[in-house]
């Protein structure tokens, strides 16, 4: 049974509740140090030197003359990093191979794009550093490039990788091409499936490379003693996974490296791979200096992130009803200078949130001379979605059915097998339809050259390796460690749920986000895992101290412990001996642990599993102007199932900030190439993200129908809310001025031409 | 090259600094003086993440040389609470929870409070277009301009 929860709260203390974030304080004060932040005595700047070509081959580097300036600490090339053998892992929700992430951190036979690293310098100044970069001789070999995907996958293509077959082919290959993978999922009978449609709709779509896009630019600051112990202070979303990559790439034990996660200012999927860190280190031991480390926003455009381009094909079938009967896509996705782009996770959730009987994905992965992609909040998905929910908006209007009513019709529920595996459990489309259709958002007439549009958003979620502890302090309040970096508020929520289960005030928990020397293992924080994840091992570790508790009183009052039991936050004697001892409070227990068996720690290592996916549906109004075709967002409303909103506050946030993303996708973000393989518009003047006056407010309904493998029923949130923005906007414009617009972004230049060309065919509405 | 002796005030504190000529005001706040309150997003003045006031006026302390705050008062975040009192853009910025990660939020705080020190009752399209050149990723910026506006009716004790 399905349940709709409204007002949370009734049945909780904390949990639904919006009390101020512990970190807070910290925030609003200049106080939290992020990763700039920290200054190391003795400290010098490390800075790296960046092709200025997108594909050359490096003949040679001579670093001697910047050896030789005062000041000059140490430099590195890729000679100081051992090369690695093809090796596929996991990094978020995407895969890395050790291979391409020892070149992405410094080229070794060739550079592959605009600002692809190929030396380092630690100097005592900034301004040394930079005259050091200046005296390094690098002699290329410049070659011919390639921009685009479908450019990059023709036969004669520039060639990036000159050994690399496609794989996912039979039979393979025998010549190598840009195409690194090739990736096929379906359902049914997709040839059957379209035979029995009414009707057919296939649509082309374009989507442009964005960043990511976060206000803090990668920055680090690392020491190496001469025994060989290092010490990094970094900026990411997963200090477990920088460890990782940083003790593989150097070749240093595991346990050398001891990485503290700082405050982190916004990540979304980009700090989940190393770039500066194992820089920072080799410089660090070979100066024998702390050093930091902080890119500028140049180098943050055209050397991290972002998210893959791509060129989409989709095609669907509905009967004269509207039930949909087959799907079919092609996703050729762009993935960087070297493989892995999200085209795997795309594909999954492309039709995901419908029940099809007949679905065919194909996907590429193809390498071109662009900065390799990663992961970009629900990677992949908004891209699929984008091109599906316009297509399925079209559907709609040629059955004849309202967008919400067509979506109701196919709506994805319990026991819903999706094209990529797995039968649904409980999930809250249908009920975030309802919700939508209930919404005063849906009834309020439009005004002139206004349009509405409806989009749907799937994203699956994830959980991982995971590891909390909490510490029962001598005077009875708590201290709790956890090990994925707060981005948005996940102390609060970390704090909330130890407070519930403990029936103890949110005043009395401290929570830490502790190093890597402090907890076991924890995966990042991404794939909207943090709350869930370390939420149930929050939960598992607040319920081994309650059992401690219960225990320690067994002792002291000698009875045995199943007759003790914890309730409002005081162990008390259960059952027939109920009443023989007073309560003691949890400061009590802590009182008399040394006494009865040394410190109360509540320990939780985990893989949690059961996340499950969050859908939403989200409704957009635009205004066009049909002068210069500038579609402005006046009116939108995000709802999505949250499973259960620990802090509504911190849920909202998500919401707003995903469909703020989605906007700027939308209609003005992309990454610009000149003739020359340079990008043009690389700083926030040009490459330009949503500023407070482009947006309206953002309207959120959080949906709640409980994840059951969570104890509070937590769904990931972060990743859905970036999947419907692009097609609500797009299915907006369209009901404003009866022109599809399928190529992002739909910037006034775009929607004007289509406009005009559509006037001429006398097929505009304005 | 020597470098350039600066007296200035610095959230009513006399400071005195040695800088480069090239030397931004952002790079002797964060760099010299400690008060790494003041965030780099861009450098290039797009971000407004280095937003301080000087003598009362909201400016990029990234597009501000060290030598030109000379004999001037400078205001940075540091300077907003009041020994244990935070600021009511700050209380309200907290209870609205109008950050997520926090590196745009004292930029914000900064030029926000430049904007109610001129305007106490702005409408929503004035906060708006004030904050313009503020730049958050997190929380498409509604429950900002919710805390900024409703720390202006406080303010104005209505």
């Amino acid at each position: 049974m399905q349940e709709k929860v409204k007002e949370p709260g009734s049945e909780f203390t904390h949990i639904g509740t919006r009390p101020v974030r512990p970190d807070g304080v910290d925030k609003v004060t200049g106080r939290a140090r992020f990763g700039a932040d920290l200054s190391l005595p003795g400290q010098i700047t490390g800075k790296v030197l960046r092709s200025p070509h997108p594909h050359a081959r490096i003949r040679s580097i001579d670093t001697s003359a910047a050896e030789k300036l005062a000041g000059v600490k140490a430099v590195v090339t890729a000679a100081d990093f051992k090369d690695q053998p093809s090796e596929f892992v996991p990094a978020g929700e995407m895969m890395i191979n050790y291979r391409d992430v020892v070149r992405n951190v410094m080229a070794r036979e060739k550079v592959l794009f605009e600002g692809h690293p190929v030396a380092a310098v630690a100097a005592t100044s900034a301004s040394i550093a930079k005259q050091a970069l200046k005296l390094i001789k690098v002699d290329y070999e410049v070659l011919p490039h390639v921009i685009d995907v479908r450019e990059a996958m023709k036969p004669d293509a520039p060639l990036l990788h000159e050994d690399m077959i496609t794989q996912g082919m039979t039979p393979a290959p025998t010549k190598p091409s840009n195409i690194a993978k090739r990736i096929e999922i379906g359902l049914g009978d997709i040839a059957a499936g379209f035979a029995a449609a009414d009707i057919v709709i296939e649509r082309e779509f374009d989507t442009k490379p964005v960043h990511q896009g976060y206000i803090e630019p990668h920055a680090c600051s690392a020491t190496v003693s001469e025994d060989g112990q290092a010490e990094l202070w970094v900026s990411t979303q997963g200090h477990w996974i920088v460890r990782a990559h940083c003790a593989r790439l150097l070749g240093w034990d595991v346990s050398k490296i001891r990485v503290t996660a700082a405050e982190i200012g916004g990540g979304f999927g980009g700090k989940t791979v190393v770039y500066l860190e194992p820089i920072a280190l080799a410089l660090a031991k070979k100066s024998g200096r702390p050093v930091k480390m902080v890119m500028t926003r140049e180098e943050v455009l055209k050397a991290s992130g972002p998210t893959s381009g791509a060129h989409v094909k989709v095609k669907m079938g509905a009967k004269k009803d509207g039930t949909l009967v087959a799907a079919e896509a092609q996703l050729l996705f762009q993935a960087g200078a070297f493989q892995g782009s999200p085209v795997q996770p795309a594909a999954m959730c492309a039709f995901a949130p419908y029940d099809i009987a007949n679905v065919k994905l194909v996907g590429y992965d193809v390498v071109s001379n662009r900065p390799k992609v990663a992961a970009y909040r629900a990677p992949g998905g908004p891209i699929a979605e984008f091109a599906v929910e316009s297509v399925v908006d079209e559907l709609a209007a040629k059955v004849g059915l309202d967008p919400i009513a067509l979506r109701l019709k196919n709506a994805a529920k319990q026991g819903t097998r999706a094209a990529y595996g797995p039968k649904f459990g409980p999930v809250g489309f249908v009920e975030t339809l309802e919700a939508a259709e209930a919404h005063a958002h849906w009834r309020t007439p439009l005004g002139k050259n206004q349009g509405r549009g409806v989009a749907a958003g799937f994203w699956f979620n994830i959980g991982g390796e995971t590891s909390v502890s909490l510490s029962l302090n001598e005077d009875g309040t708590l201290s709790l460690t956890a090990g994925t970096p707060d981005i948005g508020g996940l102390r609060a929520s970390l704090c909330m749920m130890a407070g519930e289960e403990l029936s103890v005030g949110l005043d009395k928990i401290r929570v830490q986000i502790g190093d890597t020397g402090q907890l076991g293992y924890n995966f990042l924080t991404g794939g909207s895992r943090a709350t869930f994840s370390s939420g149930m091992a929050t939960v598992e570790a607040a319920r081994e101290v309650k059992r401690e508790a219960c225990k320690r009183a067994a002792k002291m009052w000698e009875l045995p412990v199943e007759a003790v039991e914890y309730v409002d936050g005081k162990v008390r004697p259960a059952g027939p001996n109920a009443g023989k001892h007073e309560p003691m409070t949890l400061a009590q227990v802590a009182a008399i642990a040394g006494k009865t068996g040394g410190p109360i720690v509540g320990y939780s290592r985990i893989n949690a599993h059961g996340a499950a996916p969050s859908f939403a549906t989200h409704l957009c109004d635009v205004e066009v102007d049909p002068e210069t075709g500038k579609a402005t967002v006046i009116r939108y409303t995000a709802l999505q199932d949250a499973g259960r909103a620990i802090h509504p506050s911190y849920v909202e946030g998500q919401y707003q900030g995903g469909v703020a993303q989605g906007i700027g996708w939308a209609l003005n973000e992309e990454y610009i190439y000149g003739p020359d393989g340079r990008m043009q518009n690389a700083g926030f003047l040009d490459y330009r993200v949503p500023v407070a006056s482009d947006l309206p407010m953002i309207d959120t309904v959080i949906v709640e129908v409980p994840n059951p493998s969570h104890p509070y029923g937590v769904r990931g949130v972060g990743e859905t809310p970036i999947c419907p923005p692009m097609a609500a906007v797009a299915n907006a414009i369209a009901n404003a001025t009866g022109v599809r617009m399928t190529d992002l972004p739909m910037s006034p230049p775009k929607v004007l031409k289509a406009l005009d060309d559509a006037r001429a065919k006398g097929a505009a509405k304005m | 090259m020597s470098k350039h002796h600066v007296t200035t005030k610095i959230n009513g504190d006399e400071t005195e600094f040695l800088c480069e000529t090239d030397e931004t005001l952002l790079d002797v706040l964060r760099n010299q003086l400690g008060l790494t309150g003041t965030k780099e997003g861009c450098s290039t003045g797009d971000c407004g993440a280095c937003s301080v006031t000087v003598d009362g006026r909201l400016v990029c302390s990234c597009l501000m040389l060290g030598v030109e705050a000379n004999g001037k008062s400078i205001g940075t975040i540091e300077g907003m609470a009041k020994g244990e009192k935070l600021h009511p853009l700050q209380e309200k910025f907290l209870s609205h929870a109008a950050l997520q990660c926090g590196i745009c939020t004292p930029g914000f705080l900064v030029a926000a409070k430049a904007l109610l020190d001129k305007n106490p009752d702005p409408s929503e399209t004035e906060v708006r277009y004030w904050l313009a050149g503020n730049l958050c990723r997190c929380t498409g910026y509604d429950k900002i301009v919710r805390a900024v506006m409703d720390a202006a009716a406080e303010m104005r004790g209505a």
